[in-house]
């Protein structure tokens, strides 16, 4: 049986042509029929040990939820995934599976592992659009008051698995949309908004109390709120502040942060203007600094806003760039050009202050540094120029004092990040949590899960015990 | 939320203000910062400084020039009717202390903007002198509360239709000579703070300016409203919106807010030509 088993393929997800999808701004993979889910899921050997799951930072029941597939009990798949993991259409889509579970699946070391994150995937969109809407049940009220500060994915988790305790939950958020990431800077190519809007809705119907429009540290402190009769409180703020590269001429019109010019075209849809009022340039001759999924977003992006040319420029190799695989090799197929092993060290402009192009440096790779990556080289002599019109500088993010200037009994690593307990997320403050990017500087979404589902099982017990 | 329960035109169709149900922001707002408004779904993030709050009944004023299409569909609302996002404080507020002779300069709409910060300024102890400027007199707007908010108000018209014919330079320069003046706050046009740092930069004269560079967020996240000060780069909406007169670059702001002059031209073009068609 196993040997006929490993016969069949991995799946391949159908995919929008890539001619044509990077003028548009649909989804590019389309999804696993059932027919092709059930299939795919029959390749799973059901490990009595399974590795993929000690890959899954959230340790999701993969072959229990793939044997329902399997099954034709797509129901109940999605069921098996919600008690690991609250938003599995969206780590379906984005986690980096070859570094997690698919990366330990034991038919990954002859050929192709399973593709758990489609399954996942398809799992949840079968019950979204298929299933019967009904919210997880909510345990009897318990009169405790949380407030969760962040919409994120770790916000959203903490305030789901509290409801389910019973406990109100309030969301605060600074925009007007919550979602986090998952709204402003994942585009819709890539995760459909709509998906981050119906699970906001499932905690609606669960009883969340959402308040869009509310920056915590400005319009209200957290104090305040413990003041106002909350009894607990969690962080799940982000780490929403964009880092230039300190260069000549970054502030030229025509040079954005990733966070704008994300910000700007998903959440505000600046792809859409005029219909949309947010205007957001059209660039012909793109240049996206960086290698990340934030890179790669960017990049992507720009090419569907019209570019003549996008090149991602990156003072490493190509085995050095962090994006995940399937964003690299969309990206290509886009036609995304890689300027490898290159770094920039300034920017031109004409007399209005718009930019027309930048300055470059060839490098190499030396000795490995702290990360154990090879440190790049400046090769002298090596100065070359790209003509651009347009620069999205996506090198990372830091910490936004914002809330944590006005929480002065909250301790702070050096760069700023709130510093909790790894196992329960409590922070220095009695009653306050924290969890996600604004603690481990930006990282994945389902870590930032996961620090939500810990933290809130660490607020239960202080709610129900004390600190 | 975000009602508006009063709203008048200071001057016809052109600058507009409303007075908004905000309590919380009410109860924390302080001179020198501003809200970001939307007026719908679909609409920009406008920020704007609060003229005015009132904590007790828990409102804010925002009064606003209208120039494009976003500030064209504020002017729009009506009483009753509510913003769909109103966010705020922002922004660090003016540092109000006692230091004697203050020059309070403000232009166009940035009278608004000056109006809460001189009147702090006053309560706190300081002796204030107003100049407020404008093209033409119509145009003056809070002319009462400025006189209410210093001890001595100076009015100019570019076309001399009231007090001092020409700028607000003109009697800045004038006062600092016969004063020994200790701070100088300009708000208005950028080209009205650039001069006027320019002259108090001569005689050593601390220069405080509001910066209004265009925003996304409001709150750090974006870098859109990012400033040269002394060489290095802030964000406004942060770490401002006020800064040292004398350390902008005043002309990379300029440049920076024509960003997107040519797109907005035709969203506004096309909403007043839509609104025209349905009348
Ligand atoms: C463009 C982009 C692409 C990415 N791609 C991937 C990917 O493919 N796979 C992956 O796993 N990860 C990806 N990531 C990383 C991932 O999105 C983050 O690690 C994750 O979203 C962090 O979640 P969080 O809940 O900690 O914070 P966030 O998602 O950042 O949410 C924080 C929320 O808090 C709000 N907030 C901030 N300050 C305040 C305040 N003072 N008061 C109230 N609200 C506040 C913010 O507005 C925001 O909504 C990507 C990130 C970006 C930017
Ligand atoms: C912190 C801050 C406080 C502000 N407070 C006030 C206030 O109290 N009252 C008030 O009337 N305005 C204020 N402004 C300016 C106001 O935000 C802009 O006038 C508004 O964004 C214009 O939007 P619009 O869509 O109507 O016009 P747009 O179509 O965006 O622009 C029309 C014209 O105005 C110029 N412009 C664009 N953005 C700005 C800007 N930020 N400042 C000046 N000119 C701009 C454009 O170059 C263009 O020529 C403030 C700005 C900031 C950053
Ligand atoms: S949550 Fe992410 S890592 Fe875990 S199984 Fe799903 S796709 Fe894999
Ligand atoms: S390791 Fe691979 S084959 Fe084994 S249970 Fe996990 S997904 Fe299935
Ligand atoms: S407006 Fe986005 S950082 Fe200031």
């Amino acid at each position: 049986m196993a040997d006929k088993k490993e016969k069949v393929d991995r799946v391949v997800m159908p995919e929008q042509d890539p001619d044509v999808r990077r003028r548009n701004f649909m989804e590019v993979p389309l999804g696993l029929s059932e027919e092709m889910a059930i299939t795919e899921a029959k390749r799973c050997l059901q490990c009595k040990k399974p590795a993929c799951v000690e890959g899954c930072p959230v340790s999701v029941s993969i072959p229990e939820f793939i044997k329902c597939i399997a099954d034709g009990d797509f129901s109940a798949a999605a069921r098996k995934l919600w008690e690991r993991n609250a938003l599995p259409a969206v780590c379906g889509r984005v986690c980096p599976q070859e570094e997690q579970c698919e990366g330990r699946c034991v038919l990954g070391k002859k050929g192709k592992p399973v593709a758990i994150g489609y399954l996942e995937r398809f799992a949840a969109d079968w019950e979204r659009t298929n299933g019967t809407g009904d919210v997880p049940a909510v345990a009897e009220k318990t009169g405790k008051k949380v407030a969760v500060v962040g919409s994120g994915p770790s916000g959203l988790t903490v305030a789901g698995d509290l409801l389910i305790k019973g406990h109100d939950v309030t969301i605060f958020e600074a925009f007007h949309k919550p979602g986090g990431v998952l709204v402003y800077g994942i585009p819709e190519f890539r995760l459909p908004k709509e998906i981050v809007a119906s699970e906001v809705a499932t905690l609606e119907k669960m009883g969340a109390d959402i308040e869009c429009n509310t920056v915590i540290g400005a319009t209200v402190t957290i104090d305040e709120l413990f003041a106002e009769g909350y009894d607990a409180a969690y962080i799940g703020v982000g780490a929403g502040l964009p880092r230039f590269m300190d260069l000549p001429g970054e502030n030229l019109i025509g040079v954005y942060s990733a966070n704008e010019y994300l910000t700007r075209t998903n959440l505000m849809k600046g792809y859409l203007f005029p219909e949309y009022d947010t205007p957001i340039a059209r660039g012909r001759n793109v240049v996206v600094l960086g290698a990340g999924n934030v890179a790669m977003d960017s990049a992507r992006t720009a090419m569907r806003l019209g570019a003549d040319s996008v090149k991602v420029v990156y003072r490493r190799s190509r085995e050095e760039m962090p994006a995940r695989n399937e964003e690299l090799h969309h990206a290509e197929e886009e036609k995304i050009e890689f300027v490898l092993l290159t770094n920039p060290i300034q920017f031109f402009g004409d007399e209005n202050g718009r930019l027309t192009g930048m300055e470059c440096l060839k490098m190499e790779l030396g000795e490995p540094d702290a990360s154990g990556r090879r440190r790049p080289m400046a090769i002298e002599g090596s100065e070359f120029k790209i003509d651009c019109d347009l620069v999205v500088v996506a090198v990372g993010s830091n910490a936004n004092p914002l809330l944590t200037k006005t929480t002065p009994d909250l301790a702070l690593n050096k760069w700023g990040n709130i510093i909790s307990d790894p196992v329960t997320g409590k922070t220095s403050k009695k009653a306050v949590w924290a969890g996600g990017d604004i603690v481990t500087g930006a990282a994945t979404v389902i870590l930032a899960m996961g620090a939500g589902r810990a933290a809130a099982n660490s607020m239960h017990e202080y709610l129900t015990l004390g600190w | 939320m975000a009602k508006i329960v009063h709203r008048e035109e200071l001057a016809q169709g052109t600058i507009i203000l409303n007075e908004i149900e905000a309590p919380r922001i009410s109860r924390k707002a302080k001179p020198g910062q501003f809200v970001i408004l939307q007026a719908d779904e679909t609409g920009e993030r406008i920020p704007l400084t609060m003229a005015d709050t009132d904590p007790e009944k828990g409102t804010i004023t925002i009064i606003y020039m209208v120039v494009g299409k976003s500030t064209a569909r504020f002017r729009d609302l009506k009483v009753g009717e509510e913003y769909y996002a109103l966010i705020g404080p922002l922004g660090a507020p003016t540092h109000i202390e006692k230091i004697g002779k203050v020059v309070c300069v403000g232009g166009g709409t940035g009278i608004a903007v000056l109006h809460p910060i001189a009147r702090a300024l006053k309560d706190a102890g300081n002796e204030v002198t107003a100049i407020l400027g404008s093209r033409t007199y119509d145009l003056l707007i809070l002319e009462e509360q400025m006189r209410n908010a210093s001890h001595t108000l100076h009015i100019c018209t570019d076309d001399g239709s009231m007090g001092h014919h020409g700028f607000v330079t003109d009697v800045l320069k004038e006062t600092i000579e016969k004063e020994d003046i200790a701070l100088v706050v300009a708000i208005g046009p950028i080209p009205m703070m650039k001069f006027c740092s320019l002259i108090t930069k001569e005689k050593g004269i601390k220069t405080m300016v509001s910066l209004n560079p265009i925003m996304v967020d409001g709150t750090g996240m974006c870098g859109g409203c990012r400033v040269s000060v002394g060489g290095n780069t802030k964000f406004a909406c942060v770490d401002g919106p006020e800064f040292d007169g004398h350390q902008v670059d005043f002309d990379e702001l300029a440049k920076r807010l024509a960003s997107y002059t040519e797109v907005e031209k035709q969203s506004v073009d096309a909403y007043n030509k839509c609104k025209c068609n349905a009348n």
